[in-house]
């Protein structure tokens, strides 16, 4: 099982921003999407950051003129880009250990689509569920 | 307004698309919705259910076949109606099933086999490995195909399920596939095959190896073949060895346990060998004047971190040349789009979320279109895996049903497509008629005790029906 299993039942295309969009509109596309994070992206679409619902959060504890400020303020700028062909339990334990929870994922140059933790989970939980299932049935025909 | 569909006056009508794993789940799924009247109408291009349990899985492997009885329970329901036979683009069209059904589900499968990219593929001798698959389980659309078991030896690329259930059943023995619901074509090919060399190639290292372990444990004790690897290509190379102790995955050192006490067994020689290969991959097929298959060029592989921590696998500038006489590729399936069904191109599937059709255009739903199975999520996991899966799609449905999101076809009723399918398709095949042949099919089976001798022509199968 890889990132592409689970970008392929997630339809919609990665929502981004541009580094100099205001906190304000960011919070907007995360409202509107019903999402955790964007990407930043700059005019190529090249992405050069990562901007989530808690960096905003973090940042608004400390004072309100956050919502005025440039994402590329706020935004962590060291991103971890994933392959579709990356391995989920790789993937989810990199993520786990860094505490990373949303993954944003490349092929051949661009931007594919962004994965989250819980996406991981919840395709491993799956995955796991289905083999138990399987399994199961298997047991139950080998008995006399 | 019109009540809201789902009562026993006004059920609430679905069409599945394919009668496979996934639609068999979905239309459990959908039947057991308590306080909503659901019929549902299940469409397969063949005379026969069941997907690729029938004509995918293993004809030795018949326990894992033991899930059809699940799907007969569901099929049993008063509220299922079967189609076979009726194909989805040629007999019935999107706008047909949209006249028809509130919902409209697509379960068909992935149908081909990813191509390898490289010089040779199309020589005579190559084959993807799920036609050869196909024609051992005796898919009608595979009867006359041939593949030319004289040689002596065969690759087999990929180590996944499908590229072990091909190498076990090329080594298995004559007497071994007797006992199965083999194809008899392909029991009769394979009784004169002159193999004796396999060779299973994977791309990666025996910790990334798809196959499971019971899988592999399972080639390691073949009656009629040795299982040999490659000493150097058992051990771990340093980033898998660091990963393994990072992960602890008792699973994965597990499989590189059996794999290494493989590779210090000696051949025991038995009349076959199966060679497991790592960390190579072919770069070209290699042929004859006559354009047939003489071997394949492999380079040699090693691995290299992602910025995920994923290994994969990069080549070298090593080659070698194995002699075969035979190639299946085996490195992934491929779904196949469907006539008036948006397709997502970059991962094989029908575009979607969570199994909700998405338009290409608006990227919002299709109201009354969805999907479940390979060609929702693609070609990963088990038979079970499906039924989450599909449990996830079923979802979607009922809260789109609650919030008044379903079609408003012109005739929803049970009558009304029943004479549509007999139109197009008169010799369509019920979920009786099905029944009557497998009751054949079985009886056919018990002189020789095996499970079954299927029928392998749509023309026998009508025979047997009298039609």
């Amino acid at each position: 099982m890889n990132i592409a299993t689970v970008l392929a039942s997630k339809g919609v295309k990665v929502v981004t921003v541009q580094p100099e969009q205001t906190i304000r509109e960011g919070l907007a596309l995360l409202a509107e999407h019903n999402i955790g994070a964007l990407v930043v992206v700059d005019e190529t679409q090249k992405p050069v950051g990562i901007v989530s619902e808690r960096d905003i959060v973090r940042a608004l504890a400390k004072t309100e003129t956050v919502f005025a400020w440039s994402v590329s303020r706020i935004m962590t700028k060291e991103v971890i880009i994933g392959a579709p062909q990356d391995d989920l339990a790789a993937v989810g334990y990199t993520m786990t250990e860094r505490r990373i929870r949303h993954l944003p994922v490349m092929e051949r140059g661009k931007l594919v689509g962004i994965v989250s933790i819980g996406d991981i989970l919840k395709a491993q939980r799956d995955h796991y569920q289905g083999e138990v299932d399987t399994l199961q049935l298997q047991l139950l025909k080998s008995q006399p | 307004m019109t009540a809201r569909p789902g009562t026993v006056d006004r059920p609430l009508r679905v069409a599945i698309v394919g009668a496979g794993p996934a639609g068999y789940y979905a239309a459990d799924h959908l039947l057991r919705q308590e306080g909503l009247v659901i019929e549902v109408d299940m469409f397969d291009r063949l005379p026969t259910p069941y997907g690729l349990v029938r004509l995918g899985v293993a004809p030795d492997h018949q326990k894992i076949k033991s899930v059809t009885g699940i799907f007969d329970k569901v099929a049993a329901n008063p509220r299922f109606r079967f189609y076979g036979g009726v194909e989805f683009g040629r007999d019935l069209t999107v706008d047909d099933l949209r006249r028809h059904y509130h919902q409209i589900l697509y379960s068909t499968g992935a149908q081909t086999d990813r191509r390898m990219g490289i010089p040779g593929e199309d020589l005579r001798g190559s084959h993807p490995a799920t036609e050869f698959v196909a024609w051992y389980n005796g898919h009608p659309d595979y009867r006359d195909y041939q593949f030319d078991l004289s040689h002596e030896r065969a690759a087999i690329v990929g180590v996944g399920n499908v590229a072990v259930d091909v190498a076990r059943i090329l080594c298995r023995t004559p007497e071994e596939l007797a006992k199965t619901d083999i194809a008899d074509h392909a029991l009769e090919a394979l009784r004169q095959s002159r193999l004796q060399e396999v060779y299973l190639l994977g791309r990666r290292g025996p910790a990334q190896a798809a196959f499971t372990n019971p899988e592999i444990k399972e080639l390691s004790e073949l009656p009629g073949a040795d299982l040999i690897v490659l000493p150097e290509e058992a051990e771990l190379d340093a980033l898998s060895r660091a990963a393994l102790e990072r992960s602890q995955d008792r699973a994965t050192m597990k499989k590189v346990e059996i794999l290494q006490e493989a590779a210090r067994r000696a051949p025991t020689g038995k009349p076959r060998r199966l060679t497991l290969r790592f960390l190579v991959s072919p770069v070209e097929v290699m042929g004859d004047e006559a354009g047939q298959v003489v071997g394949l060029r492999l380079v040699r592989n090693q691995l290299y971190a992602t910025e995920t921590g994923a290994l994969q696998a990069k080549p070298t500038n090593e080659f070698e040349e194995l002699q075969v006489g035979l190639v299946f590729r085996s490195v992934g399936y491929q779904g196949v789009p469907l006539s008036g069904v948006p397709f997502n191109e970059s991962w094989g599937v029908i575009l979607n979320e969570k199994g909700r059709v998405l338009d290409p255009a608006t990227r919002q739903p299709r109201v009354g279109e969805y999907t479940a199975g390979w060609i929702k999520r693609g070609p990963t996991g088990v038979i079970g895996t499906n039924k989450p899966d599909a449990a996830e799609t079923v979802a979607c449905m009922i809260e789109d049903a609650a919030q008044g999101r379903v079609r408003e076809p012109a005739e929803p009723d049970a009558g009304a497509a029943q004479r549509l399918v007999r139109e197009r398709q008169p010799h369509y095949v019920s979920y009786a008629d099905w029944q009557k042949l497998d009751a054949l099919e079985v009886a056919r089976g018990r002189a020789g005790g095996r499970p079954r001798v299927k029928f392998t022509r749509v023309k026998e199968m009508m025979a047997a029906l009298e039609r």
